[in-house]
């Protein structure tokens, strides 16, 4: 089977200092891969590199492209990157706001990937957008009302869903649960569960909290200064970690 | 009594595992737990650990099940080395293979017992409305009152939980099974159910390693004991 | 009077400046060309973009004629008149069978225009996609890459609230299969008219910007399948000429709440009664 994303030696610096440096993994259909680390320690600067928000000073992020199989990211035109980025690759921001458009109906930020890759008959766009407000468990009858009218978690979903619309591939999460409260992480993270499932998506998810990349992710990579120092099974890693730092990492959290 | 694991096939197949933990932060101790393990479940065969406790019974299962890393040797899993394998290969093989019935729930809130127990079977893409029909005969066998299969079972007693749990670990016919204490903290009536359904797992031809501090579920079930304490690494200090 | 004023009030220099951005413009249709708007003599909002295109475009020969919602009465159309009557001595006149050079506020004239002629439009707002993305470095990217999605995400948002595309003027057009192009705040009634003879620049002066569309360019008014675009207007004749294809304005007449339609062109409503038509409300011309 072609790994729907292979990475190779991605590394990027902010002048002497480090942002990432050396790293590499495949990822198939259908996987869903964790990224730890705390505050700083290149997770984010990562994630931003492979979905192409961040160019790499050195590296690989080769996406197996419908059209025409495997294919250097870093390198594509960048009409194409950003194609790729409104169909087969979705981002989900921690802050709903970066991710929609606030003055804009829940149906027309649903609506918008769909006519950006030239939807024109309004009925089925909205069709389709009341369909996925109800995937994503938001009552049809606020399609037509803004983002700013929605709780925290709805917005969250609603970004979700205008992610979803164009039934991508492989979807990038920045702390998809941050800043939610708990009661709402649960919610979303069962969607997600489900979604993940159905849609057989693949998914990276940069988080700093571990119960959320146990629930979510199959694997798991434990960032520390900008490397990867451990990487496995998701509950390996947690349960049996090898590396010092994740075995810090692991023992620090709190118990409930 | 059963066919002896020798002969046939075995499901489970481990030789020469050993296991060390290490830990980085307390100057780089080394705590050796297990060396030279093995151990061959055929199919319908049903094997407990025994041993004292701390003799290493959940570290072996745990490594089976691919959540501990083996330091050393082979772990066969219906053919897949759980001690070498990629994750995508032994998440594929805890979804299809190999089930695991440990004593601790763990489960994203707020989602209804229903469909905790119905996921490993949507997982292998299931129809939902099969694999909720197969949940809901699996909770009615284990008494778990229906008006609590819409509720999540983080709230529920440990009896409960323990009974959502087994009910999660039998709703797909795993060729290999694991089964953590799967009688602890169960009244006689379903401890009854679920020795039945270990006994019918074993007659569908799983392959089962157990753990069981209840004697006389462990001779019910069990075709042989294997003792986890001659696994213990002689060096140890 | 007119030597105190270098010919149509800009230096040479500059206007030099402003036919390059023109000739750009027009070379790329509907490509908002940046220049260096200069202050003028009146303030942002009265066409200082239009004034400057027209300045630059203006030769002695010219006649001039300058219409605000289609009337050559209005302060503005007045005052734009005179400042070129003044600094270009040019000839101006209101009929737009006679100039050569007009420049136009929200409409577009109803009589065809010509090969030699010119229609200059003074621009508010140049950037179509603005009302969705306030980032000037994000909606330049998304016309280089054609990402105009946005686009029909505002035409989304109007029927969804209303029931049909209700932008009813500054509706937005695909210009010879490439750029999406604000027309400037015209009706869209005129819209299908921007395929014309004529050459059409648009000058916004605050926030500095050409554009053109050549003659006989393709412009299309984005819309969607199922809600085509429909160029409306009031569902009447005027008043005072009888016309059944201009475009109309409202005009209250009493308290009591009568009202009459009457052309928004006064000089193609002129024309027509002059010729004989009379409307509703009109008389017989003297």
């Amino acid at each position: 089977m072609t790994p729907l994303l292979q990475v190779r030696g991605i590394e990027k610096r902010y002048g002497a200092r480090i942002g990432c440096a050396d790293v590499e993994f495949d990822l198939y259909p259908g996987e869903v891969m964790g990224i730890v680390g705390e505050s700083g320690s290149g997770k984010s600067t990562l994630l931003n590199c492979l979905a192409g928000h961040l160019k790499p000073d050195a590296g690989q992020v080769i996406f197996d492209t419908r059209a025409d199989g495997p294919v250097d990211t870093v390198t594509m035109s960048e009409p194409a990157r950003r194609m790729l980025g409104r169909t087969d690759w979705a981002f989900v921001h921690q802050h709903a706001r970066d991710g929609l458009r606030m003055n804009v109906s829940a149906g027309g930020n649903i609506g918008e990937r769909l006519m950006a890759v030239g939807a024109r008959h309004y009925g089925d766009i909205r069709a389709r957008a009341v369909d996925w407000l109800d995937r994503v468990e938001i009552a049809e009858n606020r399609v037509d009302d803004r983002p700013s009218a929605f709780s925290g978690g709805m917005q969250q979903r609603l970004q979700i869903a205008r992610n979803l619309v164009t039934e991508p591939r492989l979807v990038f999460m920045d702390e998809p649960t941050g800043g939610l409260d708990v009661s709402v992480q649960a919610r979303l993270l069962d969607l997600l569960r489900g979604l993940v499932r159905q849609m057989g998506l693949s998914a990276l998810i940069v988080t700093h909290d571990l119960a959320v990349v146990r629930l979510l992710a199959d694997r798991l990579m434990v960032m520390k200064d900008g490397h990867v120092v451990e990487s496995g099974l998701t509950d390996q890693v947690l349960d049996d970690p090898q590396h010092a730092y994740t075995q810090l990492l692991v023992s620090s959290v709190l118990q409930v | 009594m059963s066919i002896s694991g020798e002969k046939k096939s075995a499901m489970i197949d481990l030789s020469g595992v050993a296991k060390s933990f290490v830990l980085n932060n307390q100057g780089g101790a080394v705590i050796p737990v297990m060396a030279g393990a093995g151990l061959r479940v055929a199919p319908g065969e049903c094997v407990a650990l025994t041993g004292a406790s701390g003799a290493g019974k959940s570290t072996l299962m745990r490594m089976i099940y691919g959540n501990y890393r083996a330091n050393a040797g082979r772990i066969l899993v219906g053919g897949t080395d759980v001690a070498r394998a990629e994750p995508r290969d032994i998440i594929a093989l805890r979804r299809e293979v190999l089930g695991y019935v440990s004593q601790f729930l763990r489960v994203v809130p707020r989602v209804p017992t229903l469909d905790v127990v119905a996921e490993p079977l949507l997982a292998l893409g299931v129809d939902e409305e099969k694999a909720r029909v197969r949940a809901a005969e699996l909770l009615a066998r284990l008494n778990i009152p229906e008006r609590l299969w819409s509720l999540s079972p983080t709230t529920f007693s440990g009896g409960e939980q323990q009974r959502v749990n087994i009910a999660r670990g039998f709703a797909h016919d795993y060729p290999a099974l694991l089964l953590d204490e799967p009688t602890a903290s169960l009244d006689p009536v379903n401890r009854a159910v679920v020795l039945e359904l270990i006994e019918a797992a074993k007659a569908r031809g799983a392959a089962i390693v157990g753990i069981f501090h209840d004697d006389a579920a462990r001779a019910r079930v069990c075709d042989r004991e294997a003792d986890v304490s001659a696994f213990t690494p002689q060096a140890a200090a | 009077m007119t030597q105190d004023y270098n010919f149509a009030y800009l230096d040479e220099q500059t206007k030099r400046m402003i036919r390059r951005a023109i000739l750009k413009g027009l070379a790329v249709p509907g490509y908002q060309v940046p220049f260096a708007s200069r202050e003028m003599p009146m303030p942002y909002g009265w066409g200082t973009g239009g004034v400057q295109v027209s300045a630059a475009t203006l030769t002695p020969e010219d006649t001039f004629k300058v219409i605000d919602q289609g009337s050559d009465d209005t302060t503005n159309a007045v005052s734009i008149r005179k400042f070129f009557e003044k600094t270009a001595g040019v000839a101006v006149t209101e009929e737009t069978e006679k100039a050569s050079v007009i420049q136009t506020r929200h409409r577009i004239p109803e009589a065809a225009l010509r090969e030699d002629q010119i229609l200059v439009y003074q621009v508010p707002i140049p950037e179509p996609l603005r009302f969705l993305e306030p980032r000037e470095t994000e909606t330049r990217k998304m016309h280089s890459l054609q990402e105009y999605g946005l686009m029909h995400v505002k035409l989304y948002e109007d029927i969804s609230q209303h029931g049909a595309i209700a932008t009813a003027y500054a509706y937005p057009v695909r210009v010879s299969d490439r750029y999406v192009m604000d027309p400037s705040p015209i009706p869209k009634f005129d819209n299908p008219k921007l395929e014309m003879a004529a050459i059409q620049l648009f000058g916004a002066g605050r926030e500095q910007r050409i554009y053109a569309v050549p003659p006989y360019t393709k412009v299309v008014s984005l819309d969607f399948e199922d809600y085509p675009f429909e160029p409306t207007k009031a569902d009447h004749a005027c008043d005072l000429c009888g016309a059944e294809d201009s475009y109309l304005d409202e005009v209250i007449l009493d308290d009591a709440g009568n009202r009459m339609f009457v052309c928004s062109d006064t000089d193609y409503c002129r024309s027509r009664r002059e010729a004989g038509h009379v409307g509703r409300l009109g008389e017989e011309a003297a």
